[in-house]
């Protein structure tokens, strides 16, 4: 789209725009620095760790998926205009309450986890139901339910169990067809392929000689891209994600123009729920159990990596992929100072300043996009 | 000619306060409508009755002559009742492009792949901007970087665009410099020659009297009358915007300055 402005209707005093500055308001731009700035630093330090071999590939790339999931919901809430303080708090439930239906209620595994989707989705619906309908800022109304689910999942895990660690889901998602697109592996074929070619390490002791060090890429990681990838779609190629834009942007100019901004805000909480519901359900056909205290602070990392991504925390602007990057590098930076023998309590420190760095330079780049006032 | 919208004695009550107390007015396709006001006098609740924002506590909304009910905003935009507001016009954040269509996105494709269709955006946007004289550095230009008079022309451009048959202008004027200013007051011109009742809202007699056909004074939710182009003068109009008394004291003693 760059058809060419006949000199006679060229304003004097436009300023041409130079390359740089004009990729400096793309949201990803801070995401895409900050990725390449920490693969080289880990490149430096942990670079002969076996870091960036298979197994260890694999391992920050889990970890990394995990907050791709939830931070893609909180990308577009962000985006919206909202917060979900509840997400952390809302893994914790899903995973439990599926666990307690399918484990000790003897509701079969694959209803278990629709039910589990379909009341969490609904419960994000009231989140986003209760922002409209009061007015209140989401922040207030979702760090009420981060109490209020977290709670409930403590307690209905010790009424129905006992104890506040519910095992024995692994036996019943062998044999379940729906646990298999949440727990299973894909692509198994292709690292058997390539540990025969050599190409990966393979296991040289034990009953497991000669498979491959990785047996498939683990389905976390594949709803981490499909997410991402609908996220982006929906976000930058639809209508809908020009609504989501607006209703952050300025919601009672967009309302005016007729955009269902309350439904559009709603559904947005709703999708959160969701992207925490994978997040958690994953989660338990990985460990074979689910805990009542799974999913702590990981609101507060979802917005991190959203906020890294270059989205603003006043909503209106930000991207996808920002937020998957941003998620790239939360991942790197845990798994890498593991890697590199760092003490582990300076990930926290290490966080701190790469948030702290982000939200400046999206401040900055705000006031480039409104006219450098 | 008949109106293309008349409000006949319009009241509306917010619980103990009579914000209107009978209001009567009307629009006529290519005329410029101007209703003025000081602060308070109830233009902006008279219009949020005609754009579909507020519903009235009595009298009748007529569209091309027939009764009608606003339920909601959208109900008005299809009647062809298109309303500018002075400040929420524009998300500054987004790009002129994606202002001019939010909330009437063409699409292509087929459901659910169904996409947001960019290149025609684009394209319909940089004519339309072009036609109204502003040379945008691209479509995707945020709206933040554009100055006020700009943002208005380009939400009138974008309620030309769809077809608006009545243009409400909320205090286009008000917030901007003198250039920005006839900018505006230059565009209602145009959109007015298309054939577009258009209702100016303000309270600069001085901007009203430039592009305006008729002039309807409000003061204190009542209106104080109708008068036609060339029948009334500025003062006349100030003097009723005040309501009188009270600022031909202020005048003596400003010596005819405001």
């Amino acid at each position: 789209m760059t058809d060419v402005i006949p000199d006679a209707l060229k304003d004097e005093r436009i300023k041409p725009v130079s390359p740089l500055r004009r990729a400096l308001i793309r949201p990803e731009l801070g995401g895409i620095c900050g990725t390449i700035l920490v693969f080289l630093l880990f490149a430096v330090i942990a670079g002969d760790s076996g870091m960036f071999a298979a197994e260890g590939l694999m391992n920050w790339t889990v970890v990394s998926a995990q907050f791709m999931v939830i931070a893609v919901g909180a990308c577009l809430l962000m985006i919206a205009g909202e917060f979900d303080l509840s997400t952390g708090s809302m893994i914790g439930f899903s995973g439990v309450m599926m666990a307690i239906l399918s484990v000790h209620l003897g509701v079969p595994l694959w209803l278990a986890i629709i039910a589990t989707f379909v009341f969490c989705v609904l419960l994000g619906g009231v989140n986003g139901w209760l922002v409209i309908r009061t007015g209140l800022p989401s922040f207030i109304v979702t760090l009420a339910f981060l109490y209020i689910l977290r709670g409930l999942t403590i307690w209905g895990s010790i009424y129905f169990t006992r104890q506040t660690i519910i095992g024995g889901v692994a036996e019943k998602a062998a044999t379940d067809w729906l646990a298999s697109i949440f727990g299973g592996k894909v692509l198994g074929w292709l690292f058997t392929w390539m540990g025969e070619a050599g190409w990966i390490a393979t296991f040289t002791r034990g009953n497991r000689a000669g498979q491959p060090v990785i047996d498939g890429i683990p389905m976390l990681v594949v709803w981490a891209i499909v997410l991402v990838v609908f996220g982006h779609w929906l976000l930058t190629r639809t209508k809908f994600g020009n609504w989501i834009f607006a209703a952050g942007g300025d919601a009672l100019a967009a309302r005016y123009v007729g955009v269902p901004v309350n439904r559009v805000k709603i559904l947005m909480f709703m999708f959160s729920a969701f992207c925490a519901c994978v997040f958690a359900t994953c989660q338990v056909m990985e460990f074979g159990s689910a805990a009542a205290d799974r999913g702590l602070l990981k609101e507060f990392e979802a917005i991190i990596c959203v906020v890294i991504g270059g989205a603003l925390l006043t909503g209106g602007y930000g991207s996808v992929i920002g937020a998957a990057l941003g998620a790239i590098i939360f991942g790197v930076v845990q798994q890498g100072l593991f890697f590199a023998n760092a003490e582990s309590s300076l990930f926290r420190v290490f966080l701190g300043v790469i948030l702290l760095t982000a939200v400046i330079m999206n401040t900055y780049i705000r006031r480039i996009i409104t006219g450098e006032r | 000619m008949s109106a293309i919208v008349e409000m006949r004695n319009i009241t509306k009550h917010f619980g103990h306060v009579i914000a209107l107390a009978g209001v009567s007015f009307d629009v006529k396709a290519g005329e410029c409508h101007c209703l003025l006001g000081d602060n308070g006098a109830g233009k902006s609740t008279f219009i949020k009755i005609m754009s579909g924002v507020y519903k009235p506590s009595g009298g009748e909304v007529l569209v091309e002559g027939a009764p009608t009910l606003f339920q909601s905003p959208r109900d008005a935009m299809t009647a062809g009742i298109a309303t500018v507001y002075q400040d929420l016009a524009m998300i500054p954040l987004m790009s002129v492009s994606r202002n001019f269509w939010m909330g009437r996105e063409p699409e292509r494709g087929v459901w659910p792949f169904k996409t947001f269709d960019t290149d025609k955006a684009d394209d319909i946007t940089v004519k339309e901007m072009r036609k109204m004289g502003i040379s945008l550095r691209g479509p995707d230009q945020a709206v933040g970087t554009l100055s006020g008079g700009e943002r208005q022309t380009v939400a009138i451009a974008r309620a030309v665009y769809f077809g608006a048959k009545v243009l409400i202008l909320d205090e286009p004027t008000s917030a901007l410099g003198v250039r920005q200013t006839a900018n505006v007051l230059s565009t209602i011109d145009r959109v007015r020659k298309q054939g577009i009742g258009v209702v100016f809202i303000t309270h600069n007699v001085r901007h009203a009297l430039a592009v305006g056909d008729r002039f309807t004074v409000l003061n204190r939710g009542q209106t104080l009358g109708t008068a036609e182009r060339g029948t009334v003068d500025a003062a006349a109009l100030q003097d009723m915007m005040a309501g009188g008394q009270e600022l031909a004291l202020l005048e003596s003693s400003l010596g005819g300055t405001i």
